[in-house]
């Protein structure tokens, strides 16, 4: 992707979140408060968070793979149960992959 | 006593403005990981300025994406400070449209909760903008930082990078996954049906296409129930 299109990727997304914010400071509240929408909204975060844990995690391009990355989430998955604070879930993750990368070459 | 709430009102601000600002290296190293340069990086900080849709966005050029789905997956995820605003609005009652526009700018998952549990609405109001304020220079700050940072790294290093980001991703899901979370088995159920929609659909669909339409998996949480109804 050139530079030119990764500034529009960036300037267009921005200005679109922004106009999410907005709107909602400026529509009446019963055009957003309806039972559906705010039930979609909820749950939004869950599918597409862990879309993007999968698709970061277990793949490349249009492969599956499995390498360091899978053991670094397994490992940050046990240290956030264990509910250590999100620096030492990051180190713990980054160290998991760097040792398998060395290990496999 | 008003100024004890005062004070505990900035104190958690703060503090959660210094806890959210540790995202920011994740971010910046993330985005030069994803192929964005520093600029662009603070730029997105800056200007998007939603941690969630700002990972989404470089985590989908990350993986070989394209602009729409960098673009649509980012714009999914910043709906809900939409329904944030409508919250706030009664609370903030921003006058004119420029406080309006500069409000607005801060409407994020911290400054909601923030402003949302403090105990009256002058103390919600400080909340807002202490926090917003306290988090927008951590996270530019930091992002520079770990945009500069990832720059300078080896391989065995960009390993490690690779292995942080799934995990940034994973943190940020957590949260809404444990069982003090609003109706946490549906949640999980949304967030396996997500993560298994991405997964059967990665062969088929250009990069980045299949994280947005991992959307569908929100179907898993069924109807409204009319008791969680606000």
């Amino acid at each position: 992707m050139s530079s030119g299109t990764l500034w529009a990727v960036v300037l267009v997304g921005s200005l679109g979140c922004y106009l999410l914010k907005l709107t909602g400071l400026s529509v009446p509240a019963a055009w957003v408060e309806r039972p559906w929408v705010t039930r979609v909204v909820e749950f939004v975060p869950a599918a597409l968070l862990a879309a993007l844990v999968a698709v970061q995690a277990a793949t490349s391009g249009r492969d599956l793979v499995v390498d360091g990355r899978l053991v670094g989430l397994a490992v940050a998955a046990l240290a956030l149960a264990l509910r250590a604070p999100f620096i030492v879930v990051l180190a713990l993750a980054g160290a998991a992959g760097a040792l398998v990368h060395v290990l496999t070459g | 006593m008003p100024s004890d709430a005062r004070s505990a009102t900035l104190r958690d601000a703060i503090g959660l403005g210094v806890a959210v600002g540790l995202y920011g290296v994740a971010f910046g190293a993330a985005a030069a990981g994803a192929g964005l340069d520093t600029w662009q990086a603070v730029t997105l900080s800056a200007l998007m300025f939603t941690g969630a849709s700002q990972f989404a966005l470089v985590g989908v050029l990350g993986a070989g994406g394209g602009a729409f789905a960098a673009v649509g997956s980012a714009l999914l995820l910043g709906t809900r400070n939409t329904v944030y605003g409508v919250r706030l609005a009664p609370m903030l009652a921003p006058r004119g449209l420029l406080r309006r526009a500069g409000a607005a700018h801060w409407v994020i998952d911290e400054t909601t909760a923030m402003a949302v549990a403090a105990p009256d609405r002058e103390l919600g109001r400080l909340a807002f903008w202490v926090t917003g304020a306290t988090i927008y220079l951590g996270w530019n700050v930091t992002t520079l930082i770990g945009s500069l940072g990832a720059a300078a790294l080896g391989a065995t290093a960009q390993a490690a990078l690779d292995a942080i980001v799934p995990a940034a991703f994973l943190a940020l899901l957590w949260p809404r996954l444990r069982r003090t979370a609003r109706e946490p088995w549906v949640q999980r159920r949304v967030a396996l049906g997500g993560a298994v929609v991405a997964l059967a659909l990665t062969p088929f669909v250009p990069a980045g296409v299949q994280v947005v339409l991992a959307v569908v998996a929100v179907a898993l949480a069924g109807r409204p129930r009319t008791a969680a109804t606000p």
